[in-house]
């Protein structure tokens, strides 16, 4: 952490330094020398406001990586810039333009929340600069509204692991489930995915819950939920809010009668990290699972234990993959970052080895990654810790499903008053 | 007041004063040539926040008012304008007529609420107002997109470099802020400043008060709306962080740190708070700590604002 600091206030100090004596104004001249010089990667990351856990645990992930390579990519050093997004998509996107504009970035990589990552994407539209984002899940950045330099390595859409559970779901023969979810577009579209499998299949959504962010008390929900003899809820929490409505989940009972499934985000480690025993068994979707027995993976886990005291979240394994990403379709070009095309087109083609997935991951047509996707289930480790441990898995699971992408793409996005429910 | 001995007058201006505000635009044009873009982006964005805290001190400075609404007003204009050209593809200076004219009639409505009282309630009623246009933007998802805002390409095309933005933004913010000084110099802007220092007076003089005030929070709220119009264009994009409370409480910091009642206080204090945001957040993620204690010092060391500091003490010398 320390390092960080020392390093990122040395760089502004030497470059506003340099711009001063510069007579500033001269930004073409200084990169037409940068074809020598560092990779300079701009990362956002949320460090204050509401999301601040997440951002810090973002920017290890992505300096695990770097620590790893020694910074170094096909023989050019690399060059960190970290920025804080606050949390707030226009200070995301004054961040962004400094990024790019004063500290010339090659690329920039990050964000957390779905607004901050829609605004710097909407920027970089406009400048071209290549935008990667391992954690932005809104779907529409690879599907409907799409920009070419804006890619989802090592990222997933929010409704891409849904869609699967909603399959799972049915294949245990559960036919009636209630959703709750926070209100937000994240929620909406994971809740989504779930329904339209769900219900094509014959399942029916018996109703929907839609609370707003920073729940202190779910017991409302939680009555209600009780009333309605379920096969299973299924919750899209975040953050704080997970934690609150597990522990209630459990205090109310509930745990006893009904199974809990759950958004990958809601059993992810920066959640499950400080509960206990109420969160045992859970079951959730995702393409990562930190207790999967793949070697690679444990490696994985084990030395980030290591190196930072927890067990890898979501943040943390997405990060690290995603500037892996970028690491080596760069190699591939020789490192040419300022190549901006040649740097898009490869990692679009560029199929990821060695990621802690421990399997190869590649993009789809739209830039998005095609996953084995886990159905994970939280278990006790022998020392105490929760995991979650894979059951069983959907290979090759991309944003569209079993779906035509065209015919998908036709029907509207997942929101609160589109589920993609069928009807009976 | 120009002296009564004054024989010409350019726009309302003394010589001294219009020779002054021209130098000061020529400077303010002269920039771009001296900046990089990312500083010309800051120095645009100076621009379009200084607008914003020039309308909250017509109210605040000249009828006694703060409002904590206008942050509100301020960013439904930059919604309508974003809104417009993503949904209608309406053409730039459509967008930003619709979004100044939507701005000045949520401050209408605004101002009807809210000019029967003063003080604090004042505060809280515009605070209040402000909430619910957040809270809208928030929930209704379908039109404002929700958390996620919406993105449009607002911008036209001639305007797409820094620096070509940053002239048209120059231009529209002298046109507005000769306007506001003209707003308050005018025989309405006196009868505002009556309202101030005592509307009991005023009242039995004759003047109808709140239609006066009605007015003047009206007017302000149009110079708000021209401002978020042009961070509509700016920034491409609007979310509801644009209307949130923070976004007006920024406003009238700007406004406090520049000067109440100074006016052009607006840009030198935009300028002092994003300017200090930028240089101290390359240095610590505390930087709103810094700023919390900058404004501490701002209000012990010279709470009649920067442009106010300086006045007083030109006054002091000169005497």
């Amino acid at each position: 952490m320390n390092g960080r600091k020392l390093d990122r206030r040395q760089f502004l100090k030497t470059s506003s330094a340099a711009l001063a004596a510069a007579g500033t104004g001269f930004a073409p001249r200084s990169r037409a020398f940068a074809q020598t010089g560092p990779i300079k990667v701009g990362l956002l990351a949320p460090l204050t406001g509401v999301v601040a856990s997440g951002g810090k645990e973002m920017v290890e992930g992505v300096q695990f990586y770097l620590d790893q390579i020694k910074s170094e990519i096909a023989g050019r050093k690399v060059e960190l810039v970290i920025e804080d997004d606050a949390s707030n998509p226009d200070t995301a996107l004054q961040k962004a333009r400094r990024l790019v504009e004063q500290g010339n970035c090659h690329f920039l990589i990050g964000n957390l929340l779905a607004n901050t990552g829609l605004a710097v994407a909407n920027y970089v539209k406009g400048t071209g600069t290549p935008y990667f984002i391992p954690i932005i899940a809104a779907d529409d950045l690879t599907q409907r509204q799409r920009i070419k330099n804006v890619i989802r390595v090592a990222g997933y859409t929010a409704s891409e692991f849904t869609h699967p559970l909603g399959d799972w779901a049915l294949k245990q023969g559960f036919r009636k489930i209630a959703t709750i979810s926070q209100d937000y577009t994240f929620g909406h579209e994971q809740c989504g995915g779930l329904a339209q499998v769900f219900t094509e299949g014959g399942g029916e959504i018996v109703q929907q819950f839609w609370h707003p962010l920073n729940t202190a008390d779910f017991s409302p929900y939680l009555g209600q939920l009780a009333d309605l003899k379920l096969d299973a809820i299924f919750a899209m929490e975040t953050g704080a809010d997970s934690t609150r409505f597990i522990q209630q989940y459990a205090s109310f009972g509930l745990k006893a009668n009904t199974p809990l499934l759950a958004a990958m985000n809601g059993t992810d480690q920066s959640v499950i990290r400080t509960l206990g025993e109420e969160c045992d068994g859970i079951i959730s979707p995702a393409h990562f699972a930190e207790g999967s027995d793949n070697p690679v993976t444990q490696t994985f886990v084990g030395d980030y234990q290591a190196k930072y005291g927890k067990i890898p979240s979501l943040y943390g394994f997405s990060m690290y993959s995603g500037i892996m990403w970028v690491a080596q379709a760069l190699e591939k070009i020789g490192g040419r970052v300022e190549d901006r095309d040649a740097l898009i087109d490869t990692v679009l083609k560029t199929e990821l080895t060695g990621s802690p997935l421990g399997k190869t991951v590649k993009l789809d047509a739209y830039g998005n990654p095609i996953y084995d996707v886990y159905i994970r289930k939280v278990v006790k480790r022998p020392d105490g810790k929760y995991l979650n441990v894979p059951m069983t898995s959907y290979p090759n699971v991309s944003q569209f499903w079993s779906y035509d992408p065209e015919t998908y793409m036709k029907q509207p996005p997942y929101s609160r008053s589109f589920q993609g429910i069928k009807k009976a | 007041m120009a002296p009564a001995t004054q024989p010409r007058k350019f726009a309302g201006m003394s010589g001294a004063a219009a020779i002054t505000a021209l130098c000061v635009v020529a400077a303010a044009a002269a920039l771009p040539l001296l900046l990089s873009t990312y500083q010309v982006e800051l120095a645009t964005e100076i621009l379009i926040f200084g607008l914003l805290a020039m309308s909250i001190d017509i109210l605040a400075g000249f009828a006694g008012l703060t409002s904590l609404g206008h942050g509100a007003i301020f960013g439904v204009s930059s919604y309508v304008v974003v809104y417009a050209n993503a949904q209608w593809g309406l053409p730039p200076l459509a967008g930003v007529a619709l979004g100044v004219a939507a701005a000045t009639m949520v401050a209408g409505l605004f101002g009807l609420l809210a000019v029967r009282t003063s003080g604090v309630y004042f505060l809280l009623l515009t605070l209040a107002l402000g909430m619910i246009v957040w809270g809208i933007c928030l929930r209704w998802t379908a039109v404002t997109g929700g958390e996620n805002g919406l993105r449009g390409d607002v911008r036209p095309a001639w305007m797409a470099s820094h620096r070509a933005f940053y002239w048209a933004v120059l231009a529209a913010a002298s046109l507005a802020s000769y306007a506001m000084w003209r707003l308050v110099r005018s025989p309405f802007g006196m009868s505002l400043r009556g309202i101030r220092d005592s509307d009991s007076r005023m009242r039995s003089l004759g003047y109808n008060v709140p239609l006066h005030l009605l007015i003047g929070f009206t007017l302000s709220g149009l110079f708000a709306g021209f401002a978020g119009a042009l961070y509509a264009m700016y920034n491409n994009f609007v979310s509801p962080s644009t209307v949130a409370l923070a976004q007006s409480v920024e406003g009238v910091l700007m406004m406090i740190a520049g000067g109440v009642g100074t006016l052009f206080g607006g840009f030198v204090g935009a300028a002092a708070i994003i300017a200090l945001e930028n240089v101290v957040s390359a240095y610590t993620e505390r930087w709103p700590m810094v700023l919390g204690g900058c404004f501490i010092l701002i209000m012990i060391l010279a709470p009649e604002g920067i442009i106010g500091k300086l006045r007083a003490v030109l006054a002091r010398r000169l005497a």
